[in-house]
């Protein structure tokens, strides 16, 4: 008799989060919670450079050493940027292979076009895309150096200035960052729905929170390129 | 008033299609959309063309058949069925464009009728309460409490219309999963299933073809039943906790 | 009993239709006998049983998914059948229980006001004016319980209390609360409860379902229904199916009016087919007009929308006292004003049955104080209830009705009074059947609204989804087994079979005729005309005259049908204008049949009036002494007289009485 109808053999869990749908953005959701988490952290400290060279230096230095001597230098530092790649790859395949199915799903558009949904949700794909391509610009930039032009190994607070010193410098990081603004505030609030943490209630409150992380992070990130060109920071 | 229709026709489902104008004539204000559609293919009969197919039964707003894209829109500009839209929303003169759900999981069958048994898929992967007929205990055996059933009955009131599928820019179902996921999680007797039913519908959502939720809100808009969008975050919550307690249960 | 004419418009003169012969009188053989209340259970009993291991061999075919065919579907998978199941519509889900508003009656007495099994069979032989029969009603009252149960189970989302118990209201007609609903959407609850069940066997393969998929016959082979001639919607491919019975769940034929509150694609076909084959078909013009409908607006309206009942508990009817009063409703002063149910019938008010409420309805708009484009309607005023009761609480209660209200006719009802007309909206006759549900074709079943069983010649507020659900979910699959179990192992039916065969080559010959006849009129303009002609003539009120117009006129249209219809595109792929065609050819034989039977009793009861039969103040006059029967019709062929077969009623339990709402 047709009682039992369901078969309690499944996938794996990690199988089965990352072939569905739900469970690949939740993937998303939480590798982008950690480079958000990064770029707040990231982001205060880059502040240092209104309190001068030696003090920025001295900060870019201290963090090659963090943990000694219990750690080896730059252990922690490496340990942070495999987090990173491991958060980047995560988001950014999970992103290419939902994109994917996502286009597959609606392959015939509208002969009627109407706008749909708001700017910064329209612009979560070229966005991300704009934002990976401009961090391999910034690691040869300002970590291997190889594309600066000033190129002062141990020197930070020069390098960053010879960056911003430069039109095409100034022009690639300004748009770089308003699209993680974009990108956070839709992503930020997505992340949260995706993980199961909003509700009609709580909504607002995300978008609020939202809103007020892109514009943080913008304006923090954005303040030093800013105060070169201003001559605040010389 | 007089209209211009602007109409996907598409003989067969692999047939090419095309918009195809038609004039309207004599269209009241207190017609329903449907109605006026009805006007068009009388002309077209009379005129031995064939007349424009479309889904509808009840005509009432419930049965969820009519899944007409109305100047882009699902269900057209009111937060109703296509049945119960009124021509009193248009104008004369008005050029309108009338198209068929879009999404890959809902193939075209002709013209605007298209084929949404992914849906009814979907359900029988897992939208239900196991009660074969007889088995059930006294109904006040077990009190709901108020809250509980009405937010069941909130998520209840889907028609399954689609028209979630055709708003969302990636033809995503998670608004119509999650509402029955949320309909019978919410109640005490669904609460047996609760972890197998959402793994089951999730997955066979993905299978049908149906993209991912990118939190663009259109489906919630276009619901003629108000369907909300945390619905989505609702579910997404119960799949993970699913995923974590069955790990739990494996170890 | 499958001999037949010719088909199609074979010229008949009026006349002769009328003249119907009067055949064997019909006995229920499965009802049982001794005390009402024991009987269904002896039935269960005494009927035999299939076992467990052998009912995957055995076949049933279900023909609808509402209600009643979703419950039975689901129900005989789970008791181990293989069912193959059809519908229409490209889901089961959209089935047009999926419409009904109002709520389902059970005797549960959770009010503690009175009610019980007794008193709800009580109130639905009365309402139906004691033209059902007794047990199958006691059955009804004692099963109405268990569905509740069920459904619960199945997660229906009823209204519930703050104590989180299950809400009753009252409907119409009966005086205990004992109506359970799911705000203004019990259908679609309860229609989305069976269909999640089916769905479950579905995926367990128990059902093999068909969507996008219509009956166009009955194979009847060696005097059993053994399998359906039906017609894939999508692809235009007409083949048989096979199986060891046959359920019909499909639904009332209230489309033969043009104008309903049915389903735009609700049909007939089903049921009038099996008629053809063999089936008797029970009081056809037992049909029942719902007083709380939207009027139409004109002559593009395509369907009629009901508001559900329940507006009747707050809402008061009234039409101005003056003929040709056009002023609007708010400049009517008090005075002026004629609250017709509320001064005709003091004690019930506008609580009156169904069928009283239309008829005064149109009496007063016959009186010319309708109001209203057309003068065809009259208002359904909540002034005072929002006074009583603050504008809040009632939009609590029927807030989504008044939207529905508001979205359809564009005014607001919380400042100007609805309006409302009857409308056709269910049809209490159908295939007879048994006590078993078993139709005169040994082996066709017919449940939920295609049967005539429970409702007499009236049917009372929230009692149509109770009976689909009781007829799909407890009885059928319950008396079925005795029918299986007697016809193990039937002989295998095949296309060769010359019954199968004739019914596969009648079919196509019948589309074909339809694509190739290349007329000059649309198919819905011969739907309308027919239903106007009985809207007129067979609608709330009849008379000989009327009756004998309608039949005189139906031949013509007919005739005028299969010469001018127009049916263009092919038959091998979706066509629309087609699956019309095809359905109002059998509606323009059912509206004779439904003429007939209106004509030859000549009584009034319940939904079926008859000017000669009235009493001095105008009310109903039943006779009981000449119609205290059920008239089953046999099909003789198109245009030819059938053959009357009566089904005497006995009274045992429920002495009629002339039934008075004063």
């Amino acid at each position: 008799m047709a009682l039992a109808t369901r078969t309690d053999r499944r996938p794996s869990t990690t199988r089965t989060l990352w072939d569905s749908t739900v469970g690949k953005k939740a993937v998303m959701a939480v590798s982008g919670l950690i480079m958000l988490g990064y770029l707040v952290v990231h982001m205060m400290g880059n502040l240092k450079i209104f309190f001068g060279a030696q003090e920025f230096n001295a900060y870019g230095h201290w963090l090659r050493h963090i943990g000694e001597p219990f750690l080896h230098s730059h252990w922690a530092l490496w340990a942070v940027r495999v987090v990173l790649l491991a958060a980047v790859a995560a988001h950014a395949v999970s992103a290419y292979q939902l994109s994917r199915r996502d286009i597959k799903a609606r392959p015939v558009a509208y002969a009627h076009k109407r706008r749909r949904a708001g700017y910064a949700t329209r612009t979560m794909r070229w966005g991300g895309v704009i934002l990976g391509l401009f961090i391999v610009w910034h690691i040869l930039d300002l970590t291997t150096l190889t594309v600066n032009e000033r190129a002062w190994a141990g020197h930070p607070y020069e390098n960053v200035l010879a960056t911003f010193s430069t039109w095409y410098g100034n022009t690639l990081y300004i748009t770089a960052m308003a699209a993680l603004g974009l990108h956070i505030r839709h992503g930020f609030r997505s992340a949260a729905h995706t993980l199961g943490a909003g509700s009609a209630r709580r909504d607002r409150t995300l978008k609020a929170l939202a809103n007020a992380l892109a514009l943080l992070l913008f304006a923090g990130f954005v303040s030093v390129p800013v105060g070169v060109m201003t001559g605040v920071v010389k | 008033m007089k209209l211009n229709l602007r109409v996907w026709r598409q003989q067969t489902p692999d047939a090419p299609g095309a918009m195809v104008t038609y004039e309207v004539d004599g269209v009241s204000r207190d017609m329903s959309f449907l109605e006026m559609l009805d006007t068009l293919n009388e002309d077209l009969i009379v005129r031995g063309e064939e007349p424009v197919a479309f889904d509808h039964d009840c005509r009432e707003g419930i049965c969820g058949a009519c899944s007409l894209v109305i100047n882009g829109e699902a269900h057209g500009p009111e937060r109703t069925t296509a049945c119960q839209l009124h021509m009193r929303s248009f104008r004369d003169g008005d050029t309108i464009d009338v198209e068929p759900w879009r999404a890959a999981a809902f193939p075209v069958v002709k013209d605007l009728v298209v084929d949404r048994s992914a849906f009814d898929r979907i359900i029988q992967a897992g939208g239900y309460i196991t009660a074969p007929t007889g088995s059930a205990p006294e109904a006040h055996a077990t009190a709901v409490p108020k809250p509980d059933a009405d937010r069941a009955f909130e998520h209840a009131e889907c028609i399954g219309c689609g028209a979630c599928v055709a708003a969302c820019p990636n033809g995503s179902a998670m608004l119509f999963t999650s509402a029955k996921v949320n309909h019978l999680g919410a109640l005490p007797q669904g609460s047996p299933e609760r972890e197998t039913r959402v793994l089951d519908m999730v997955a066979a959502m993905d299978d049908e073809g149906f993209g991912g939720c990118t939190l663009t809100g259109e489906c919630a808009t276009a619901c003629p039943k108000g369907i909300p969008l945390p619905s989505i975050t609702a579910m997404n919550r119960e799949w993970l906790r699913a995923l974590r307690k069955g790990r739990a249960a494996r170890d | 009993m499958t001999a037949h004419a010719p088909d199609h418009g074979t010229a008949t003169m009026s006349d002769t239709y009328a003249h119907y012969t009067t055949g064997e009188p019909l006995a229920d053989t499965k009802a049982p006998s001794g005390p009402i209340a024991d009987r269904w259970d002896r039935r269960r009993f005494e009927a035999r049983l299939v076992n467990p291991a052998n009912r995957r061999k055995q076949t049933v075919i279900v023909v609808g998914t509402g209600l009643a065919g979703g419950a039975a579907g689901a129900t005989l998978a789970e008791q181990g059948y293989r069912v193959v199941q059809f519908c229409y519509s490209d889901s089961p889900r959209r089935a047009h229980s999926i419409a009904a508003q109002g709520g389902i009656n059970a005797a549960k007495n959770y009010r503690n006001d009175g009610d019980s099994v007794h008193r709800l069979f009580y109130d639905t032989v009365k309402g139906g004016d004691f033209r059902a029969r007794e047990s199958n009603v006691h059955r009804l009252a004692q099963i109405s319980v268990e569905i509740i149960d069920q459904c619960v189970a199945q997660g229906v989302p009823f209204a519930r209390e703050y104590g989180g118990l299950l809400d009753t209201r009252s409907f119409g007609g009966v005086q205990v609360s004992r109506t359970f609903y799911a705000r203004g959407q019990t259908g679609q609850q309860l229609l989305l409860g069976a269909y999640q069940a089916l769905s479950r066997q579905i995926a367990a393969g128990g059902v093999e379902m068909h969507a996008r998929t219509e009956m166009l016959d009955l194979v009847v082979a060696d005097g059993r229904a053994r399998g359906i001639v039906a017609r894939d919607l999508v692809t235009g491919r007409i083949t048989t199916h096979f199986a060891d019975a046959v359920v019909l769940a499909t639904g009332g034929y209230g489309n033969v009016f043009y104008l309903s509150t049915n389903a735009m694609n609700s049909n007939a076909t089903a049921v009038w087919r099996a008629h053809r084959r063999g089936a008797y078909f029970a009081n056809p013009c037992f049909t029942q007009i719902h007083p709380t409908c939207i009027p139409r607006t004109g002559d593009h309206q395509s369907k009629l929308t009901l508001m559900s009942e329940s507006l009747r508990n707050d809402g008061r009817i009234w039409v101005p006292k003056a003929k040709g009063d056009t002023r609007p409703p708010h400049r009517i002063p008090e005075a002026e004003r004629d609250y017709y149910l509320e001064r005709i019938y003091p004690s019930f008010g506008n609580l009156v049955p169904r069928d009283i409420a239309s008829r005064a309805a149109k009496n007063v708009c016959d009186e010319g104080r309708g109001v209203g484009p057309g003068g065809q309607g009259v208002y359904l005023d909540f002034a005072d209830a929002i006074r009583r009761m603050g504008r809040d609480k009632v939009a609590e209660k029927y807030g989504n009705l008044f939207e529905m209200y508001e979205r359809i006719t564009a005014e607001d009802p919380y400042e100007v009074p609805m309006r409302i007309y009857p409308a056709v909206h269910y049809t209490m006759g159908g295939l007879w059947v048994d006590y078993d549900l078993q139709t005169t074709v040994p082996g066709l079943f017919a449940i939920g609204e295609a049967n005539f069983s429970d409702h007499g010649a009236n049917r009372l507020g929230a009692s149509a989804l109770m009976q689909g659900l009781a007829d799909g979910y407890f009885v059928l699959p319950a008396t079925i087994n005795d029918y299986l179990a007697r016809h193990p192992a039937q002989d295998p039916v095949d296309d060769t079979h010359p019954q199968a065969a004739a019914a596969l080559r009648e079919t196509r010959d019948r589309l074909d005729r339809l694509l190739h006849t290349d007329g000059d009129r649309t198919p819905d303009s011969f739907h309308r005309e027919i239903g106007e002609l009985m809207w007129e003539h067979c609608g709330m009120a009849r008379n000989d005259a009327g009756l004998r117009t309608a039949l005189a006129r139906i031949p013509q249209i007919r005739q005028e049908f299969w010469r001018r219809v127009k049916v263009p595109g092919s038959g091998t792929q979706l066509n629309q204008s087609l699956e019309k065609a095809n359905r109002i050819v059998d509606y323009l034989e059912l509206a004779e049949l439904m003429c007939l039977d209106a004509l030859h009793r000549t009584e009034s009861c319940g939904g079926h009036f008859r000017e000669e039969s009235q009493t001095p103040d105008g009310e109903a006059a039943r006779r009981d002494d000449e119609f205290s029967y059920a008239a089953a019709w046999q099909f003789r062929g198109t245009g030819k007289p059938p053959v009357l077969h009566r089904e005497d009623l006995a009274f045992e339990y429920v002495h009629p009485t002339q039934r008075s709402y004063a």
